[in-house]
């Protein structure tokens, strides 16, 4: 037989135990590897050890303040939709540090080195939502002027594993967003999982290297036929749908006083749990501290939100003080203002600010309520 | 005329929230609970090199407690060193008022939008101000006297909520005296105070505008600055040449952290100075 060519921009079907030789390659290559695992009952992501690791044979039920693992006993590793988590936790963490401090003999203040860990991070099963908000995030971290530092560090070096969306969960609406269920370009390797057989997409130099020595079948029709009609199917299977999504800057920014403001601000408790599971929300405070000696200090970024009593405060007052407005400055944001800043939509459609809200407030009910406001 | 483009000197392309220390080289008192602080970076190339353009401000640290988005209100054609005008307001203008010369603040800056009355050359300029919001425009005022000829009339409407609240009360012969007319009110008089008493949007009935030709420069309170675009419109003087600075909470000047939004505008890098047509779809919605 003829050898299968793996080259950039190549596809060629990976038998299933050839999974754990990927991340082997991986591991071999200096990678930390991070991916999906259960723990307390939800899909976290965190160092992988072994493919056994994975959760393989459970999907979840997502919907409106809903999360429940549940085992199916297929074959697959990657259809459990995601948890809470995001990988914007590695390249972004809920707390790092911003600069160091130390007085001098004098007394006086010096800025230490900031040293950055620079273990390459291998993201194993990203989801086509969740690798569409990394790009979001890099346009967020990632300007022409400057770099944040941690976030360069991590993302330049980092391999992407995406996996397409086959099981997309009951609050997913990746279709009306343009980011799922296939994935766009962006990744390193992408696997589409069928029962006993992989496609995989070789994106760059990296994932052909990561594919050496691992044997590979070349794709057949059948199988390039089964993985179409699976992402056909995962489209049409979204739990959820927002239509018109390029029309909503101009829906939002030119309805800040619409009254359905009023009714969702009678339901959200600005608990911040929306912006704490967004893949996308990069809102951060700094903190800062200084040891008991007085002799060093720290300045610490941790993640913030818009919902937090104390995001808007300046001297004089609250500039948001009412969950009313909080809550339209994080949806008019994400969905409306989001396009002139950054230049692409801040929502990419994973639905987690809808499945881990305790109040059950749904983003594409409330846009919905809204536009038939605006026609009534 | 100057050339600098604005953009941050002091900031690290890869490390853009790292501090450059800076010394305090002299503390002019200006009024109760606001001080002028002149700063020196220890880095004489940064120093030298740093530039930034009137209404930029700088976020100064007091290690250990924080930064604070201070407007720089020195003279940008004077080098060598960079004055902030501060105010006493919250945790980390307390601390900066309780150092004396020597002591060691960090900078990174300037960030932010700046007036653009470069633009403006043969216009009439009114510079509207209250309390604090005199400093982001006294860069503006010394480049003025320094190309006075480049300017129509130049007229400065200035308000505090007492005498002893008025800052810079000693250049205000010198402005005068470069053809810089000078209007001043108070909220309250005291014993010895013979000039007028009010609110400085009040200041605008006692000045005839020439709207086809004037540019609004405002900064104060937010109240005050409603008030000022009140007048100006009342006068015809179009959206585009009004403009404001803005003050929202900020923690980073880089369009980073988020806090300082309106509509789709970050305050520390579109801003802090807009112009009025930038602002108008969202001026009027509350708690936005």
């Amino acid at each position: 037989m003829a050898e299968v060519q793996t080259t950039v921009g190549s596809a060629v079907a990976l038998p299933k135990p050839g999974l754990e030789k990927l991340l082997a390659n991986l591991q071999k290559m200096g990678y930390q590897v991070l991916g999906p695992q259960i723990q307390d009952e939800a899909v976290v992501y965190k160092a992988l050890k072994s493919v056994i690791d994975l959760p393989k044979g459970y999907i979840s039920q997502q919907d409106a303040g809903f999360y429940r693992l549940v085992f199916s006993g297929h074959r697959r590793y990657f259809d459990h939709t995601h948890g809470a988590q995001s990988w914007k936790q590695f390249f972004f963490p809920s707390f790092s540090e911003l600069a160091s401090l130390k007085r001098d003999e004098a007394g006086r203040w010096q800025v230490e080195e900031n040293e950055v860990d620079l273990t390459p991070l291998a993201l194993f099963g990203v989801s086509p939502c969740d690798l569409a908000a990394i790009q979001v995030q890099d346009r967020i971290f990632l300007r022409e002027e400057w770099k944040d530092p941690l976030y360069w560090a991590r993302r330049q070096s980092a391999f992407i594993l995406a996996v397409n969306c086959l099981h997309p969960s009951g609050t997913c609406f990746c279709a009306s967003m343009g980011t799922g269920p296939k994935a766009n370009p962006g990744f390193d390797l992408c696997l589409t999982e069928l029962d006993d057989i992989f496609l995989a997409e070789i994106g760059s130099e990296a994932g052909r290297l990561v594919m050496e020595g691992i044997s590979v079948l070349p794709t057949s029709a059948f199988l390039l036929q089964a993985a179409q009609k699976g992402l056909e199917d995962a489209s049409l299977n979204m739990g959820r749908s927002l239509p018109d999504e390029k029309e909503l800057p101009e829906l939002l920014l030119s309805n800040l006083e619409a009254k359905q403001w009023d009714d969702v601000a009678q339901r959200c408790m600005s608990c911040t749990s929306c912006t704490q599971v967004c893949p996308t929300c990069f809102c951060w405070d700094a903190h800062d501290s200084i040891s008991l000696s007085g002799q060093s200090a720290r300045r610490e970024r941790a993640w913030d939100s818009c919902f937090n009593p104390d995001y808007n405060y300046i001297v004089g007052g609250n500039m948001r003080p009412t969950t009313r407005s909080r809550y339209r400055q994080w949806l008019t944001h994400k969905f409306g203002s989001w396009y002139p800043q950054f230049g692409t939509s801040g929502c990419v459609g994973c639905g987690r600010c809808i499945t881990w809200c305790p109040a059950k407030i749904d983003v594409t009910a409330e846009i919905q309520a809204i536009r038939e406001e605006v026609q009534a | 005329m100057i050339q600098t483009t604005g953009k941050p000197h002091a900031i690290l392309q890869f490390a853009p929230m790292q501090p450059f220390m800076a010394e305090i080289t002299e503390i002019v008192h200006e009024a109760p609970n606001v001080s002028t602080y002149w700063l020196r970076f220890f880095d004489k190339g940064l120093q030298d090199g740093f530039h930034f353009k009137a209404g930029q401000f700088n976020m100064l640290l007091v290690p250990g407690l924080g930064e604070a988005a201070i407007s720089i209100s020195s003279d940008m054609e004077e080098l060598g060193r960079i004055a902030h005008t501060v105010r006493i307001a919250g945790n980390v203008t307390s601390a900066i008022s309780r150092m004396s010369v020597g002591d060691v603040l960090g900078v990174r800056g300037p960030f932010g939008s700046w007036w653009c009355f470069e633009d403006c050359i043969g216009k009439d300029i009114v510079i509207a101000a209250g309390g604090i919001g005199l400093p982001p425009l006294r860069p503006v005022l010394y480049y003025i006297m320094h190309h006075r000829r480049e300017f129509g009339r130049v007229i400065v409407l200035y308000g505090a909520r007492t005498p002893n609240d008025l800052q810079f009360t000693r250049e205000y012969k010198a402005w005068q005296e470069a053809g810089i007319e000078i209007d001043v009110t108070v909220d309250r008089g005291d014993d010895t105070w013979t000039g007028r008493v009010g609110v400085v949007p009040i200041l605008f009935y006692n000045t005839r505008l020439d709207p086809k030709n004037t540019v609004i420069l405002t900064c104060g309170p937010e109240i005050m600055i409603r008030f000022v675009i009140f007048e100006a419109l009342a006068r015809r003087v179009p959206p585009e040449r009004i403009f404001v600075s803005l003050e929202r909470n900020m923690k980073c000047g880089l369009g980073s952290c988020g806090h300082c939004q309106i509509g789709p505008y970050f305050v520390c890098k579109d801003g802090p100075i807009f112009s009025f047509d930038q602002l108008q779809p969202y001026v009027n919605v509350e708690e936005l």
